[in-house]
């Protein structure tokens, strides 16, 4: 970890990863077309599952692409293709007003949580999983995962069981 | 030879600072329900950005199983919340969110 070569590569990837991940954010709340949206939405799922790899953490990675760049996105683009989506209306004052103090509002926010990040480094109980430990990372999860975590691992098939069969009634013709 | 230091967690956090107000600002001001329900998800994915960083920095799992339950259950919402908005097109033909004011007091 100490040799400058590889933290300088560190570095570039970190850099590289943040700006597409910024851009591509940027690019999805200001393209009209959902479709495009959608497509930013994958390209900042892939540019943050690279930060998760330079955070050691490939279990996420995967889980990343494969949940939220692959099954999510995927169910997104399915929809908008059902729906016949007309353009956005721009009806003239109100929009404006909702607009400026949203954007008011969240940058208040962002301030706020950049306070918090400056103001303090995390503290908190230092664990037990260092960089080397967690090199056999998809491991340590899953004996996290059925030991400790075992009765929120239960509620959580429970409720993706919910959800499908709430989203297969929701969906249904009504005859 | 300089020293390069390793990145602080500091930028991760202010990296999904970004984000997470990024999709703040979408989900206030865009109007189609489809694209409020991605920022959602933006920031969702902001939030286990923060997770995933500080269980790296705290050399911790416990972030990180966090952020997994956080997928599952943006998976379970991504399913009911499509459902009703396909719901809801069929009986209003729009998902304009400033006309589905059906249930507004």
């Amino acid at each position: 970890m100490a040799e400058p070569i590889g933290n300088m590569f560190q570095w570039l990837i970190f850099l590289g990863a943040a700006f597409v991940s910024l851009i591509a954010s940027l690019l999805l709340v200001t393209r009209k077309n959902p479709i495009h949206s959608a497509l930013f939405l994958v390209l900042n799922f892939l540019s943050v599952a690279v930060l998760y790899v330079l955070l050691y953490q490939q279990f996420m990675f995967i889980i990343q692409i494969f949940v939220y760049a692959g099954a999510i996105v995927m169910l997104i683009v399915f929809i908008i293709m059902l729906l016949d989506l007309e353009i956005e209306v721009r009806s003239a004052l109100k929009i404006v007003y909702s607009k400026v103090i949203g954007g008011f509002l969240a940058v208040l926010f962002l301030f706020g949580i950049l306070y918090s990040v400056v103001a303090k480094s995390p503290t908190g109980k230092v664990g037990s999983y260092t960089p080397d430990k967690v090199s056999a990372n998809v491991k340590a999860v899953g004996e996290m995962l059925f030991t400790q975590y075992l009765f929120p691992f239960e509620i959580v098939s429970v409720l993706l069981a919910a959800a499908i069969i709430g989203a297969v009634i929701l969906s249904k013709k009504i005859r | 030879m300089w020293v390069v230091p390793s990145i602080p967690p500091a930028l991760f956090l202010v990296l999904s600072a970004m984000l997470f107000t990024i999709g703040v600002i979408g989900a206030l001001t865009r109007r189609n329900a489809i694209i409020v329900f991605m920022c959602i998800e933006l920031m969702l994915n902001a939030v286990n950005l923060t997770f995933i960083a500080l269980s790296r920095f705290l050399q911790s799992l416990d972030g990180v199983l966090f952020a997994f339950f956080v997928i599952a259950v943006a998976a379970a919402e991504a399913a009911v919340g499509l459902a009703i908005f396909v719901m809801i097109y069929r009986s209003r033909e729009t998902i304009n969110v400033d006309e589905i004011n059906i249930l507004k007091w």
